[in-house]
């Protein structure tokens, strides 16, 4: 694995070349000041006005950075999930600069190297990070051309750039050549000459993702191929619930074991150390035999569940209130709907290297956040923030918050434990379903009335739910913290405020409604360990509210896409739903026994992209099975760096949401969780793949990016619901929609 | 001591019997291809080819693949030479996080040596051991419909250049 060694390296190498604008750039700053900001919770100090995370990290060396040779280095706080965004963040640098992508190096999240941008979450890294890069880089192009301008004497206007280099006739003056001190080390301005969009060359074209050869060729690509001098493997056994206390624990045998090295113990965390990998997970299994546990019974029977959580405290916050004139309702729905929880089910179970040396603690993860995974390791480790260092290391696609930060947690504390050795931990297929925070299970009811134009002028909504958000910066958001002997406890979990919203995102429709109030009934105590799930609260809020659509747009006896231009004002939100439908040929075949077709529509989080639905699906009547027989979305994206970047991940969005909204749900009995491995917690598979999913872009050029990966989520789910309502005549409110939930509803 | 032969090479491996060829390839070998997914044989994350058939490399015991010819992902390309499974894969872009594709393109593999010709049906069927958690499975179905219009896949029997560890 080169990711431990080669940012060293090549720094060196930089540092090391003459002239380069390296030299002027303190390692001391910007990063690790700025993260104790960031890490006492105020957040980083912000310079108001500048666009993307330039406002968080205003120095353009803090981005860009060329060597007198010429290479360019570009660093993000963001980081590859699989979604493509190291691609995206090139294309974006690329064309403002002026160079061929290939030539530019890309650093993502790193404490020790790169700015901090937060969590790589919430559809936001092009906003972010792709918006200050493209500033600036459009900066920095500017700053060369008055370089070269000055040194030409020549007026900086009749100078251009291409290829590296800025140009004047026949001369050629390459950037390495035109920096050779603090030149980039300046603030960022709030306005750039950015490119005319319609001269793009490198944006809004497809660029193949530079990560996808390493990953197919088997070159090491995760931190799960992390291979480290004197490595040592270790496995932790849990406690049976989170409520489980040890009694007895037999160890020594398990120290006495082929390969076996060592067993940790800090109060209830038990690790177990090996040469050899499958050393550790045999001997993990012999430390597990040897654990007894007193496992109380804490859970609520699952049947129960949304009665428990109903009964549960809960604040009440209300978002929305608007009271505008409009005629009496004639006509009143009402209708309730359930989540059940979910897992993010990341196909590697999370993995995470530490190495404790010369006082410094490095942990490789492919976490979300690493300034804030820093912030909880060093609180956990009674260590300085400085001497911890995070880099990231892509894992395997994450979908929200699983156990890329706990088993961070759990690596630091083994290395802890064996100062000088580098632990690589890797979690057992039932430790990441037993133990990663899972999607909270939900329930919103809501009323509307239709006037007597079929118009609905009254819409009242809640939605209850526990936090979406447990992450990091705190040690007591470390499941291995909680567990020790000096334990962390949890923080009182707390809402996400709107605009974005936790359980509450994209409560608020988007449609015109004069009359609505939207209320969130937030419950702070969680039954079972929840967090991000790709979407948060939005996947439940679009399910429910545009599943409810369908059921006021039937009682207005009006077609459900005809139904929802009529409440809707905004333009671009109409360009998707009206495209959505037309290349899906909609209503479609309305002939065909058991077949239908759905709709359904979000902005997410009424801040990013647009996307519209329209699926077929086909009900077995005699098993319950639902299959999702085509999809066809429409996607406004804002400016579009990446096309097939965008197509994959709304492919991708539309499959998984359709895996959570088919067959999905944790299952959990007395004092423990049932869903430990795919047996239990089945997903989709090929046999249930759709015949074809269709993905259209509608452009726009110059507009802001809008992040599209978490936009599928909620309008699959409800545009599923709203299919099988027309295929067979039931209206699914509970999510999934497993075989005997809709034979139930079926009568069969 | 167990003798094993891995994409052409013969390794002497120390280790229990019992270890999983997963755990051999990944951590004595330092082959990244194979991943660990579920050590349950669910999710085909681990999958490679013992006489050219699939297998879950996290259920197979090295006690017994002694004389029997293990390929690995490695042992279909490099990176500057990707196998046609390989080719097929990137040219649909047919990965997002990644992490399970190595096992797709290996089953892919082992499908398109046994039926040159599949059909869409046969494809879905023959895929169905393989987990994908991003959603990547039109674009998979995509890439293994293009490595078969490319014609016959290699079989690899013997040493290929550039895989030894």
């Amino acid at each position: 694995m080169t990711a431990c060694t080669s940012q060293d390296v090549s720094r060196r190498n930089l540092l090391k070349a003459g002239g380069a604008l390296f030299l002027s750039f303190s390692l001391m700053r910007p990063y690790d000041l700025l993260a104790q900001g960031v890490e006492s919770a105020a957040g980083p100090v912000k310079v108001p006005g500048l666009p993307g995370d330039l406002a968080k990290e205003p120095m353009l060396d803090a981005w860009i950075r060329i060597a007198a040779e010429g290479g360019i280095t570009v660093f993000t706080g963001k980081a590859e999930l699989g979604q493509g965004i190291k691609t995206a963040l090139i294309q974006v640098a690329a064309e403002q600069l002026d160079v061929d992508p290939s030539l530019i190096r890309l650093v993502t999240a790193d404490t020790h190297g790169t700015p901090n941008e937060g969590f790589t979450a919430g559809s936001h890294s092009m906003q972010e990070s792709g918006t200050a890069i493209m500033h600036a880089a459009a900066q920095v192009r500017e700053i060369l051309i008055g370089l070269a301008a000055a040194r030409l004497g020549l007026p900086a206007d009749g100078l251009r750039t291409g290829e590296g280099a800025v140009l004047a006739g026949e001369t050629r003056l390459p950037y390495g050549a035109l920096v050779s001190g603090h030149e980039l080390h300046v603030q960022a301005q709030p306005h750039s000459r950015l490119k005319d969009p319609s001269t793009h060359r490198v944006i809004g074209r497809d660029l193949p993702r530079v990560d996808i050869p390493a990953k197919l060729m088997g070159a090491a690509a995760y931190v799960h191929d992390l291979r480290l001098p004197g490595m040592l493997h270790a496995r932790i056994v849990r406690p049976p619930s989170d409520a489980a206390r040890l009694i007895a624990l037999e160890a020594g045998a398990v120290e006495r074991m082929p390969g076996a090295v060592r067993v940790v113990r800090d109060g209830l965390f038990l690790a177990v150390v090996a040469e050899r990998e499958f050393q550790a997970v045999v001997a993990g299994r012999a430390l597990a035999a040897g654990a007894r546990w007193n496992n109380p019974t804490t859970l609520p029977p699952q049947p129960e569940i949304f009665a428990h959580l109903e009964a549960l405290r809960a604040d009440e916050h209300v978002i929305l209130d608007r009271q505008e004139s409009a005629g009496p309702g004639v006509r009143t729905l009402e209708a309730a709907y359930r989540r059940h929880y979910q897992l993010h089910g990341s196909i590697g179970p999370s993995c995470a290297v530490a190495w404790l040396q010369d006082g410094t603690m490095t942990v490789w993860t492919h976490s979300q956040g690493v300034y804030p995974l820093r912030a909880a390791l060093a609180e956990m480790l009674g260590m300085p923030p400085e001497q911890v260092r995070c880099i990231h290391t892509e894992g395997a696609g994450c979908y929200g918050h699983n156990g890329a930060d706990d088993v961070a947690a759990d690596a630091a504390l083994v290395a802890r434990a064996l100062p000088g050795r580098p632990i690589r931990v890797q979690w057992m297929r039932e430790d990441e379903h037993l133990w990663e925070p899972y999607g909270p299970a939900m329930l919103t009811r809501m009323r509307a009335a239709l006037d007597a134009e079929g118009r609905i002028v009254d819409w009242a909504y809640t939605v209850r739910s526990n936090t979406h958000l447990t992450r990091p910066p705190g040690a007591g958001q470390l499941l291995p913290a909680r567990h020790l002997a000096q334990p962390f406890p949890p923080p009182e979990p707390k809402p996400i405020p709107q605009p974005e919203g936790g359980g509450d995102r994209n409560a608020i429709p988007l449609y015109a409604l004069p009359r609505a109030r939207v209320v969130h009934h937030f419950v702070p105590e969680m039954p079972l360990r929840v967090s991000a799930l790709r979407s948060l609260g939005a996947y439940m809020n679009v399910f429910s509210i545009e599943s409810f659509l369908d059921e006021l747009a039937a009682a207005a006896n009006t077609d459900p896409v005809a139904f929802r231009l009529k409440h809707m004002e905004d333009r671009r939100a109409r360009e998707v739903i009206m495209t959505a439908a037309e290349r899906f040929g909609w209503p479609g075949d309305r002939q065909r026994e058991g077949r239908g077709s759905g709709f359904a529509f979000a902005r997410y989080k009424n801040l990013g992209a647009y996307a519209a639905i329209a699926c077929e699906v086909e009900v077995e009547r005699e098993t319950g099975r639902v299959r999702l027989v085509r999809a066809v979305a429409a996607v406004d994206a804002g400016q579009v760096v990446s096309p097939d970047g965008i197509r994959n991940q709304i492919e991708g969005g539309i499959l998984q949401s359709a895996s959570w909204t088919l067959y999905e749900q944790a299952t959990f009995a007395e004092n423990q969780i049932t869903s430990r491995d795919w047996s239990t917690y089945p997903i989709l598979r090929f046999a249930s793949v759709p015949e074809r999913v269709e993905v259209h872009l509608v452009e726009r050029p110059g507009e802001p990016f809008l992040g599209t990966g978490e936009a599928a989520q909620g309008p699959t789910a409800a545009a599923l619901a709203n299919a099988v309502a027309y295929a067979v005549g039931i209206r699914l409110r509970e999510v999934p929609f497993t075989q005997t939930r809709v034979k139930a509803a079926l009568g069969v | 001591m167990i003798r094993i032969s891995v994409n052409g090479y013969e390794h002497t491996v120390d280790a229990d019997p019992a270890t999983p060829l997963l755990y051999v390839l990944r951590d004595h070998l330092a082959l990244n291809g194979a991943k660990f997914g579920c050590g349950l044989g669910q999710c085909g994350a681990c999958t490679v080819l013992v006489d050219g058939k699939a297998a879950f490399s996290c259920l197979t015991p090295i006690s017994v693949l002694p004389g029997r010819r293990i390929t690995t992902l490695e042992g279909l390309g490099t990176p500057e030479e990707p196998g046609q499974v390989q080719k097929a894969f990137i040219a649909e872009q047919a990965a997002q996080c990644g992490y399970c594709i190595p096992g797709m393109i290996m089953r892919a593999h082992a499908l398109l040596q046994a039926r040159p010709d599949p059909s869409e049906a046969e494809i879905r069927a023959a895929m169905d051991p393989q987990l994908c958690r991003c959603g990547t499975h039109m674009r998979i179905l995509a890439a293994i419909r293009r490595a078969a219009r490319e014609g016959a896949v290699p079989s690899y029997v013997g040493t290929i250049e550039g895989t030894r560890p």
